[in-house]
């Protein structure tokens, strides 16, 4: 979808006709709006692909790039200007949202680099197909109980006990959620400092971590959603 | 490019305002009758006896139409913007105006008003081209661009009707600017603080929260929710009613018969809600038609009883845009409250509770007057826009969609490409392929919302992917591009990536109006002339002028004329002389600089008028304050009516 650091192509600026690097958002000699130029969303803010992210400086350049970039900045602009600093800024804000985001962060990398995820939005049912082997167990426990409250929600009966124990898988659930989240650390501090090979055993780790983080907030979710009913 | 002034509006359900920005101030443009608000309420005037089309009348004038004449007036249209025909069909029960009956399922629904019909973006058109022209009359100049509010949960095709609205109106719609992030930029305009604030804004028919992060000048909106239907109206409603049934049950007589009535009841309602936001107890008194009276108390804590749940409808949304924003109600630095409805009382307590602020010593900012605060903020945004203020240059809105974005897939589920709560302008690339071998079309159907089936979202658009190459099944790959814009508007391009053929798109919007429609229906095409302006600039001054010309002409048969010194009296008729005079000529500023001056001469001549019409004394308010207030009881001195050409 989005070539890879490869867009050092020449392009020739629409205003001033000077080449520049394709990956410009502005034209370096004469300052004007560029359209949205390829490579990722991590040039974008000119960073290198790294997991492990300044959050305080990607705000900051989020926020230098919005003021310069943003439609507000060209409601009397000319055609051409207007409609690329909608496309720019949407692409910024496509970059910001993605690259905010720890899970999304590491998903987008991850897919630049070839690696198949499911993405994002297949259906609930596609959700829940691979089932963690380690946890089937509870998984299948956990379901009877969320039958059972539905049920019981229903028929407007009170199941206190039922209650507790679903609070209880939650607070389990949560803190397995956690302990992803914090091998996923581990990894990209590996990944960013890793050679080739150590790169790519990493990414598997991840692809494989990112499933089981997907499985486990779609269960979370359900929990929180059954009980809050 | 001619570089006008660019103006704010709040297009609102119960009023309407405009505003601009002075130096660095934003502040609301008054209408002829010195009002800031205009009630959105559209009147079809009787067809002349010349023959010809009807006078339209917006504001003041058409509200007084709503009890003599309700099947010739419109008032809510905002809660039918945008909308589908089964969708305003349980809405509209509570209203005094009806579909036309040839209606057609899948177009943009008409309201019969009168012999004419309207669709809900052409009455809104109605109602900007009045804000329009009181903004023209106030700079002497014609007014062209302008930025609108609308609720921050109003889904596409709302927003799509709101942008037709102004173009119907002549008006270049720089921006759609969701309203509780104006009432922040209104709010932040003179603080370059950081912080988090929560935006509580219930209107007069929708409901609104948004949670902004600021920091130097950027306004970051990082969560919206709402309600689109749900406001002060819902309140007025539920009085309105209890009334009419008791009504019903104590005299027998059923006044859902009759539409004017029931309009009198509804003004009875709105009249005491507004009343218990400061006094402990109200009364309906109403006049019934056999001429018995239906009398009826109602203290405060009766109405805050049978308007909680209306009230507690808001907590949800704002529950769901904290979880959305990823904070707690501590972290919220301040709380902003706009629109009307928070003036009530049981209001502010729920937004106390919800956000644990007297437990933190805060309180709610209600500084600015909730019913322009919108407004004053489109006049900031306006500003940013024209880009040509130094109060505004270091600020800038990052507003957000507050519904995702998402497509109909296998089996009705839907396949979310934006979620809600994204900043925009915002985009998602999917691709598509055939199923079929030699296929060339493929139907793709877009919806708005958080459901997981789309039959319970809200459809945009249905589109047909035109023109693929014939190849075998799942070979071609059609890459579209779903793009919302700083309105918050979808546009959709794509392209056939194996033959790099753009495919050709029809786009078909569920809900909105073509743009040969929308093109068709644009009000008086001439009204941005130059010469066509001046000439209504003049005939607008000579209509004041004749007012109250006629006016004083009658003044000396009055009582009060005879109260005055001579010296009073002679300066009133030199007054006059000097405006019958330039009158004539072809000056529309000399005729108001005119007019104001005779204005002025009477002020004291209107108070003594006032004194004898009614008991009160209302000092300091001159002729024109008086007229309007006077047309109701009294033969009005010169009520002046906003003037209106066709």
């Amino acid at each position: 979808m989005f070539k890879v650091l490869d867009s050092a192509v020449p392009v020739a600026c629409w205003s001033c006709s000077i080449g520049h690097n394709d990956s410009t958002l502005f034209c370096p000699h004469c300052s004007k709006i560029q359209p949205p130029p390829g490579g990722d969303y991590f040039s974008v803010f000119s960073l290198e692909p790294k997991l492990n992210l300044d959050m305080p400086a990607l705000e900051h350049e989020f926020h230098r790039l919005s003021r310069k970039l943003h439609p507000d900045r060209f409601a009397r602009a000319e055609e051409n200007e207007k409609e690329w600093s909608l496309a720019d800024t949407a692409l910024l804000n496509d970059a910001y949202r993605t690259l905010k985001d720890p899970l999304r962060r590491t998903e987008y990398l991850l897919k630049l680099l070839g690696a198949e995820i499911g993405d994002g939005h297949e259906s609930k049912e596609e959700k829940s197909v691979r089932v963690p082997v380690d946890l089937l167990e509870e998984v299948f426990e956990l379901n009877m109980q969320l039958e059972e409250m539905r049920a019981a929600r229903a028929t407007g009966e009170a199941y206190p006990e039922l209650q507790v124990s679903l609070e209880q898988a939650k607070r389990k659930f949560d803190a397995l959620q956690q302990s992803v989240d914090q091998e996923l650390r581990d990894e990209w501090t590996a990944w960013d400092a890793g050679d080739a090979g150590a790169r790519a055993s990493s990414q598997k780790r991840m692809v494989a971590l990112l499933d089981r983080r997907r499985y486990l907030s779609n269960l979370v979710r359900d929990v929180t959603e059954t009980l809050g009913a | 490019m001619a570089e006008g002034r660019v103006v704010g509006i709040d297009l609102g359900t119960t009023n309407s305002l405009v505003a601009y920005m002075e130096g660095d101030a934003p502040v609301v443009i008054p209408g002829v009758d010195g009002s800031h608000l205009v009630p959105s309420v559209v009147a079809l005037d009787p067809i002349p006896a010349s023959g010809g089309r009807p006078t339209v009348t917006v504001g003041n004038s058409a509200r007084k139409a709503l009890i003599q004449t309700p099947e010739r007036v419109i008032y809510s249209v905002k809660r039918l913007m945008g909308r589908g025909l089964e969708e305003i069909h349980e809405e509209l029960r509570l209203f005094p105006f009806h579909l036309a009956d040839d209606v057609e399922v899948d177009e943009v629904p008409r309201i019969q008003l009168g012999e004419l019909r309207f669709t809900p973006p052409e009455i809104s058109a109605y109602i900007l081209r009045q804000l329009k022209r009181n903004a023209e009359r106030f700079f002497s100049s014609p007014v062209t661009q302008a930025v609108i509010t609308v609720p921050a949960y109003f889904n596409d095709a709302q927003r799509q009707a709101t942008k037709d609205a102004g173009r119907m109106a002549g008006l270049d719609v720089l921006r759609l600017v969701n309203e509780p992030t104006a009432a922040a930029l209104a709010y932040g305009l003179n603080r370059a603080k950081a912080g988090t604030i929560a935006v509580y804004d219930f209107g007069g028919g929708t409901f609104d929260i948004s949670i902004l992060k600021l920091s130097n000048g950027i306004f970051e909106v990082l969560s919206t929710n709402g309600d689109t239907h749900l406001g002060g109206d819902d309140i007025d409603n539920l009085l309105l009613a209890i009334a009419l049934n008791e009504i019903h049950a104590e005299h027998g007589v059923d006044l859902r018969l009759h539409p004017g009535a029931v309009q009198a009841v509804r003004k009875a309602a709105i009249e005491a809600k507004i009343l218990l936001s400061t006094e402990p107890v109200a009364h309906f008194n109403i006049e019934l038609p056999n001429g018995d009276s239906y009398q009826r108390e109602i203290p405060r804590a009766v109405f805050e009883l049978l308007i909680e749940p209306v009230l507690k409808r808001t907590a949800g949304p704002c529950k769901q845009a904290l979880a959305d924003a990823g904070i707690t109600p501590e972290q919220i630095d301040e709380v902003v409250l706009v629109g009307g409805s928070t003036r009530i009382s049981a209001v502010r307590q729920l937004v106390d509770d919800l956000f644990h602020l007297k437990a933190r010593g805060k309180k709610p900012h209600t500084e600015l007057n909730p019913d322009e605060v919108v407004a004053l903020g489109a006049a900031v945004q306006a500003d940013i826009l024209a880009g040509a203020s130094k109060s505004t240059e270091e600020m800038l809105l990052l507003d957000v969609t507050p519904l995702s974005l998402g497509i109909e897939a296998l089996g009705g589920t839907v396949a979310r490409i934006i979620q809600r709560n994204s900043t925009i302008p915002a985009s998602a690339t999917e691709h598509f392929t055939t199923g079929v071998d030699g296929q060339t079309n493929v139907a793709i159907h877009v919806v708005q919302g958080e459901r997981e089936l789309a039959a319970d979202c809200r459809s945009l658009a249905r589109f047909d992917l035109k023109g693929i190459p014939p190849m075998s099944a799942g070979l071609p790959r059609i890459e579209v591009k779903f793009l919302i814009d700083a309105d918050g508007i979808l546009h959709v391009t794509a392209r056939e990536q194996r033959s790099g053929q753009a495919a050709q798109i029809e786009v078909k919007p569920t809900y909105g109006l073509t743009d040969e429609q929308v093109e068709s229906m644009i009000l008086d095409s001439f009204d941005n002339a130059e010469a066509d302006f001046a000439k209504r600039l003049l005939i607008e001054a000579r209509n004041e002028a004749e007012t109250i010309l006629t006016a004083v002409e009658r003044a000396p048969q009055s009582t009060a004329w005879a109260l005055l010194r001579g010296e009073e009296q002679s300066a009133i008729i030199a007054a006059r002389d000097r405006l019958t005079l330039i009158k004539q000529g072809e000056n529309a500023a000399q005729i108001r600089e005119a007019t104001l001056a005779l204005d002025q001469a009477t002020r004291r001549f209107a108070e003594l008028m006032m004194e004898a019409t009614v008991s009160s004394a209302l000092t300091g308010k001159t002729m024109n304050d008086a007229g309007e207030e006077l047309a109701d009881t009294v033969t009005a001195p010169h009520a002046m009516a906003p003037a209106e050409f066709q």
